[in-house]
């Protein structure tokens, strides 16, 4: 693997072998001593040009604890803000030889763009509404800490799909590894053109969450209601959404009576009380803060896998 | 009746790259035997033992080890496994390996007197790797090394205090060894003449 732009690229293969090598880096998170000198000498740069505090933590803890030297630059305290081009900034970034940069940015196909201009390894961090496979890896992950095998197991994953890399991601991971998935969103945040996708991929579509709790499903995802993108009328108003898409405590129970078992998720960071009510977030089945802690160790196996070995060329 | 002698017939034993069998399945057994012995003898007893294994014939030669002092000293020591893929020298001139998994006793390594546990002792450099990952959990009383081969050819200052056999070999030569268990065959170690990538006789983990 050269880069990581997006979770279409990965095989089930490559999923498999990411997430087995994750299970042992979060295993290393246990010790008292967690760096390992793995990536010693690498430099991995953060390059973020919208706000992020788990994601861009863990990319700098998880390259930190493989001894690799990681670099946090934000896109309002960098030359951007002075107009600089978004090629300039990455190219005079790989003109210092760094080994691997880590991006974020609000403009889908962003980090395909950035992987064409420069000769280190590219991660995909979130490219606008496009993709964030290393959130889909950690959310298999935890799902997969908590159930087991997701092959065969049905998850849910409900909200603003139209704005989310997230959903994205996550459906093709999750159907790599075989689970099967429902989409679950109103009709004017279910992204137009999904239908050829969602026919070739086996993804359901649905807009009757309370239909969805009811069959059981073993895990629901539940996806942040992004305020900052939110500038048409997707929805008349917070509370109507709530009412028909969020997990509120009355939602919560309908899950749990249909299956005990089933976990809940969220990427973060939560509305609590709009797609989110605090009784779900801060539930027994809530696997919110594994996930986080998943994160580090997803994150230090895509380095590794990226950055450790032989530099063949393509 | 072969028209040309000085062709090396096909499917002889001397042919280049057939496997010559240096250990029988009995000879690994007595072996064990003799470094379990060993490890009592200079440990004056099993107490503090801890056997780390080095994945992945490394960890069945410490479970091995393990059942015999159990079985010659009613002794219950801990085994664990200490993969060293995270802490390999060579990492950037092969292509990305999988780690495999590490299981340290619930007790630690802290005061413990761990006896590291490979297969085969060659360059020198996994055992280098193995005491960075063991500093990186605690601090053993003492370490010390036990492998069912030493086929010489160290590169680094770096020896065993348990050995079931001295091999002495060409750097040209692959030694195999295959543990019931682990591999489908029964025990054996076996010697061929073979690939080593050249100019790079060190590839612990790889063939060797």
């Amino acid at each position: 693997m050269r880069h990581l732009l997006s979770s279409a690229d990965l095989t089930r293969d490559d999923v498999r072998m990411l997430l087995a090598t994750a299970a042992e880096m979060h295993e290393v998170q246990r010790r008292d001593v967690k760096k390992l000198p793995t990536l010693r000498g690498r430099t991995v740069i953060n390059l973020f040009f919208e706000d992020s505090t788990r994601t861009r933590s863990s990319f700098e803890i998880a390259g930190k604890w493989m001894s690799a030297d990681t670099i946090n630059i934000t896109g309002k305290g960098s030359s951007t803000s002075k107009g600089e081009s978004l090629r300039d900034t990455v190219m005079t970034i790989d003109a210092m030889s760094v080994d691997c940069v880590v991006i974020r940015h609000m403009a889908s196909g962003a980090a395909h763009q950035v992987a064409q201009w420069v000769d280190a390894s590219v991660v995909n961090a979130g490219d606008g509404t496009h993709e964030h496979p290393t959130q889909a890896l950690l959310d298999a992950y935890t799902m997969e800490q908590r159930l087991g095998s997701l092959e065969g197991r049905r998850v849910a994953i409900v909200g603003d799909l139209t704005h989310s890399r997230v959903f994205r991601s996550n459906a093709i991971t999750l159907r790599r590894l075989g689970a099967e998935v429902t989409l679950v969103a109103p009709p004017t945040l279910m992204p137009s053109g999904i239908g050829p996708w969602a026919a070739a991929d086996g993804l359901t579509l649905t807009d009757d969450l309370d239909a969805v709790l009811a069959a059981g499903p073993d895990a629901v995802m539940m996806l942040r209601v992004q305020k900052e993108r939110m500038s048409g009328g997707f929805f008349p108003t917070p509370r109507e959404y709530t009412v028909g898409f969020g997990l509120t405590r009355e939602r919560l129970r309908a899950l749990v009576d249909a299956n005990p078992e089933a976990v809940i998720c969220h990427p973060g960071p939560m509305n609590r009380g709009l797609e989110i009510s605090a009784d779900a977030a801060d539930a027994a089945q809530s696997l919110v803060l594994d996930q986080v802690s998943a994160g580090v160790a997803v994150r230090m196996a895509v380095l590794y896998h990226l950055l450790a070995g032989e530099e063949v060329a393509a | 009746m072969r028209a040309d002698d000085t062709l090396p017939p096909a499917g002889d034993a001397a042919a280049p790259g057939a496997p010559r069998t240096v250990m029988s399945e009995a000879d690994v057994s007595r072996a064990l035997r003799r470094i379990a012995h060993e490890i009592v003898e200079r440990n004056k007893g099993a107490d503090d033992l801890l056997l780390l294994g080095i994945p992945t014939r490394g960890v069945e030669l410490a479970r091995r080890l393990a059942a015999l002092l159990h079985e010659m000293e009613g002794a219950d020591v801990p085994v664990g496994e200490l993969d060293i893929t995270m802490f390999r020298d060579d990492l950037r001139h092969q292509p990305t390996r999988a780690p495999m998994p590490t299981r340290i006793p619930a007790a630690g390594v802290d005061d413990r007197v761990v006896v590291l546990v490979d297969d085969v002792l060659y360059s020198g450099r996994t055992i280098r790797a193995a005491l960075d990952a063991l500093a990186d959990l605690g601090r053993p009383r003492a370490v010390r090394l036990a492998v069912l081969v030493d086929r010489g050819h160290r590169e680094l200052p770096i020896r065993a205090d348990h050995v079931g056999k001295n091999l002495p070999t060409a750097h040209t030569e692959r030694v195999m060894v295959r543990l019931a268990g682990v591999d489908e065959a029964g025990d054996s170690v076996t010697i061929a003449a073979g690939e080593t990538r050249a100019g790079r006789p060190s590839t612990p983990g790889g063939p060797r």
